[in-house]
């Protein structure tokens, strides 16, 4: 069947819930007298203790069973050694059958490669996955579709009861002898624990594995103690240098510096730039050197920015510092920069990701974002916007917050150079869908501006002040004269390797199987 | 007739680039592409078209060609086909 | 607009064997972009440049002005520059090191024949020439009016300077570098004799934006019409110091305004703010207004 963003979507899906398509960004709601799900009831009298002597203890103790899902977070990026520790010792143990659904995969995920193999793992869920493992997701067939969810998607999911987490194990880089973990304190701190602060409260079981084990009780507390179970002393729950990897610096590369020029000015134009205004800025470069270059015009302006959220990153804090932003939210602290500021700063404020994101809330903050700006691996002229699968289909993204603040902000704007290598970033149709077209409003390429026609009010507004705006036809136009021809599509099979689950959990798009790569290439002329 | 040529090379292996080489070969055996390229499954027969139109105005019939793309758009592959032609016939 | 009195507040290099520069050398807004085969290319790989500008040139649409920097005729390269470039019609021949008006009219009579062969209509093509030693500083005047193709002639500092056996240095604000301050103030006083543009040097500290600025302030105030670079970030900077500000624009309008009421009047003596008007004040707003017009912060209201 076709959903309303004109994908084709099977009636069913083995191993998947039923499928109810995607209808609009705000068509769907909860059913009517639904309650929000949660952990199991537990008492944890006087005098017991909680602290366990190793990961294989606290397994036993979870009472993980074959077939039960586990969670983990990912505040510690790249640097992060719990999930790939924790997995590997279930796996010894011989525990079949698990779903796993950390809030997201990272590079550094790449060995579980092998107990996706040997039948451990035979789910998983999460916002995305790179590298060998999203090669290995979308060519290799395990139990049941992958889903892919929003941040806010994956909040949704499990307090309606759509994902249960069995056991949540989590990182933390403080943590006390009694549970209360925070993540600014120890050597291996990463800042805000939004994402683990959703699983502390909606997982049956919580165990904290921490290399700061400090006497009861901590102080700042981001998860409370009632919240854990167990806690569990490690060596190392991280690598520092994989926190803050590609360590957020101000680009010098011109072309990034060119699509700031114009996302600022979309900014500056559009009709909300004025006091109190809200922001969020993705973490790539040309949303990094935006700030900067916002920076200059709120000062001239005297205009300063109510609040910012999202991952926060370290340009963020010094224009708080500055008083250019009056309040930062943090779900996901970007840099050391940003760790040390939510920790001295109050007015560096650490949320969780139903506050940041969820769409199925008493309201989220991404539903007073004024702009956001985000990237993008490709676009089509229906403004729909993929970030999760790449030229060749295969899955080396995340849905992240893209698809939660594109629906909130009154005007999200997408900055990517229009062509990567001979690739336009303007197609007639994306690959797959992450962010439905209708909740994006703004293009911004290195070689001109568009502006979705449901947006007239935009484009008046960004009309005579010397942005090269132009339709999404001519934006495509101009990248495939430019290359020379139409690209080929990717062939894919008619088998549905992964769900991608708009965030109120209907399905926006599936990502099929793509047809393997012909070794040819030869021929005579 | 055959026109003769030596084995040569032009462009670079830089981001937006191409590298391409070219060789003779046996008389018949035609045209021999061997293209390496992160976007063959969009542009493989596109470019197999390109440069053997560029090598068949040159009156090239037989040769092996090494085409290790990095991006280039169709412009840069002219500009570095035509090279080493001229580079192959010096 | 006329290629003569065209804006050319930035005139930005790309390396002519560089596929990625030369594919998006023109999205930064310069007023006029040069593919260089000249200097930025190895004597190994003229050839390649060669054919790749040749074929941006053909292939890529021009969103602004676009010339080619040859190698000097007097090399074994500048020749077959001209031989393999003019076909692909460029807006314009840079010269570099440009000693006299006879190599500029040889220059002439090739772009002439290509013309006439290619069946392109005459004039087409025009020619920059770049100012690099005191000899052709001496005949900056004999250059500039060498052919009726002149556009601009430029300085290039670097050169000059060692040419001088000095160095380009920083200078003040007062100067600029004074190693360069003689030889601006002559070049910019032989293209405005000439009736064509002047071009000022490379500022090459991509990180001193002060330095850059204060650069081009003062050739600003000295006459030239714009400032060679080879950064894309420098654009912005350049332009923003070429272009009129929206007071100078209002005053200018102000000014206009009342001398046409006067004409109208007939009255002798014109006044604004209690200050005098007079004929150079009018030919100075005029020029204010076309500049911003052409950098587009100012539409000229119709009727006026």
């Amino acid at each position: 069947m076709m959903n309303a963003a004109g994908r084709e979507i099977p009636e069913s899906l083995e191993g998947y819930k039923k499928i109810i398509p995607y209808q609009g960004p705000f068509a769907q709601l909860p059913p009517e007298g639904a309650r929000k799900s949660g952990p199991l009831l537990k008492v944890v009298r006087p005098g017991a203790e909680k602290v366990l002597q190793s990961i294989d203890e606290a397994i036993d103790a979870s009472g993980l069973k074959d077939g039960m899902t586990v969670s983990f977070h990912h505040a510690l990026r790249n640097g992060d050694r719990v999930m790939n520790m924790v997995m590997k010792a279930i796996s010894r143990k011989g525990i079949k059958g698990l779903t796993l659904a950390p809030s997201s995969f990272l590079d550094s995920n790449d060995e579980l490669i092998e107990l996706f193999q040997d039948g451990t793992i035979v789910a998983a869920e999460a916002s995305g996955m790179r590298s060998r493992l999203g090669h290995f997701l979308t060519n290799s067939r395990i139990e049941k579709p992958v889903i892919f969810r929003t941040h806010g998607g994956r909040v949704r999911a499990l307090e309606c009861g759509e994902l249960k987490v069995d056991v949540a194990f989590l990182a933390a880089p403080a943590c006390d002898s009694y549970g209360n973990i925070n993540g600014v304190q120890g050597p291996t701190a990463c800042g805000s624990m939004g994402y683990a602060m959703v699983d502390a409260r909606m997982a049956d079981t919580v165990i904290a594995i921490t290399d700061h084990l400090l006497d009861h009780p901590l102080c700042p507390v981001s998860i409370p103690q009632h919240q854990v179970d167990f806690v569990v002393k490690v060596d190392s729950i991280g690598d520092p240098n994989g926190i803050s990897s590609g360590a957020l610096r101000m680009t010098s590369n011109p072309k990034d510096l060119l699509l700031a020029k114009f996302a600022a000015r979309v900014i500056e134009k559009a009709g909300y730039f004025r006091d109190g205004f809200g922001m969020q800025l993705g973490a790539g470069a040309a949303s990094i050197a935006t700030g900067k270059n916002l920076r200059e015009l709120m000062l001239r302006d005297k205009i300063a920015a109510g609040f910012a959220i999202g991952g926060i990153p370290g340009p963020f804090c010094d224009l708080l510092d500055e008083g250019l932003i009056r309040t930062l939210f943090d779900v996901q602290s970007f840099d050391a920069r940003s760790i040390q500021s939510m920790r001295d700063n109050p007015r560096h404020q650490e949320y969780d990701c139903t506050f940041y994101a969820n769409p199925w809330n008493k309201g989220a903050m991404v539903n007073k974002l004024d702009y956001v700006v985000l990237g993008a691996t490709e676009v089509d002229i229906d403004f729909n916007v993929n970030v999760i699968t790449d030229s060749n289909g295969i899955i080396m993204g995340a849905l992240g917050g893209h698809p939660d603040t594109c629906s909130g902000a009154k005007c999200s704007i997408i900055c990517a150079p229009l062509l990567r290598g001979r690739l336009p970033m303007v197609s007639d149709r994306v690959q797959t869908i992450s962010t439905p077209g209708e909740t994006v409003d703004v293009i911004v390429t290195d070689r001109g501006v568009a502006v979705n026609p449901r947006r007239q009010d935009l484009l008046e507004n960004l009309k005579g002040c010397g942005l090269p705006l132009m339709s999404i036809e001519e934006l495509r136009n101009l990248a495939i004269k430019l290359v020379g021809v139409q690209p080929e599509p990717v062939s894919v099979t008619d088998e549905v390797m992964a769900v991608v689950e708009y965030r109120d959990g209907t399905v926006l798009d599936v990502i099929r199987r793509p047809v393997p790569l012909s070794t040819g290439g030869r021929g005579s002329g | 007739m055959i026109i003769r040529f030596k084995a040569a090379q032009a462009g670079t292996l830089e981001s937006s680039d191409v590298l391409v080489s070219i060789a003779p070969a046996d008389e018949g055996s035609g045209i021999q592409l061997n293209l390496v390229s992160a976007t063959k499954q969009q542009y493989a027969r596109h470019l197999q078209k390109l440069v053997c139109g560029i090598l068949q105005e040159a009156g090239i019939i037989d040769a092996t060609l090494h085409i290790n793309d990095k991006g280039a758009i169709d412009c840069v592959i002219e500009a570095r086909v035509k090279t080493a032609i001229l580079r192959a016939r010096a | 607009m006329q290629a003569r009195g065209k804006l050319r507040r930035s005139v930005m290099y790309a390396a002519g064997n560089n596929a990625g520069l030369v594919r998006d050398a023109s999205i930064y807004g310069a007023d006029s972009i040069i593919y260089d085969v000249e200097d930025s290319v190895s004597v190994y790989e003229k050839d390649s440049a060669r054919q790749l500008v040749y074929y941006a040139l053909k292939r890529l649409r021009r969103t602004c002005e676009v010339g080619v920097r040859i190698n000097h005729i007097s090399t074994p390269w500048g020749l077959d520059d001209l031989a393999s470039l003019l076909p692909a019609k460029p807006d314009y021949i840079r010269l570099p090191k440009g000693e006299s008006g006879e190599e500029i009219q040889q220059i002439d009579r090739i772009i002439s024949k290509a013309e006439q062969d290619n069946g392109f209509e005459p004039g087409t093509v025009k020619i920059m020439v770049s100012i690099e030693s005191p000899k052709g500083l001496r005949n900056a005047y004999e250059i500039a009016t060498a052919s009726p193709r002149m556009i601009a002639i430029a300085l290039g500092g670097e050169d000059f300077a060692a040419a001088m056996k000095t160095e380009k240095t920083r200078g003040n604000e007062i100067t600029g570098g004074r190693e360069l301050f003689v030889a601006r103030s002559l070049l910019v006083l032989a293209a405005k004799e000439a009736g064509i543009q002047a071009i000022d040097s490379v500022f090459s500290d991509m990180r001193d934006e002060e330095t850059l600025l204060n650069e081009v302030l003062l050739v600003k105030e000295l006459g030239f019409d714009g400032k060679s670079c080879v950064n894309p970030r420098q654009i912005d900077l350049i332009h923003r110091a070429f272009t009129p500000q929206q007071d100078d624009i209002r005053y200018a309008i102000r000014v206009l305004n009342v001398y046409e009421e006067a004409m109208q009047k007939n009255s002798g003596v014109i006044a604004l703010d209690g200050k005098m008007i007079d004929m150079p004040m009018v030919i100075r707003a005029e020029r204010v207004l076309a500049l911003a017009e052409a950098a587009g912060v100012y539409v000229k209201e119709v009727g006026k």
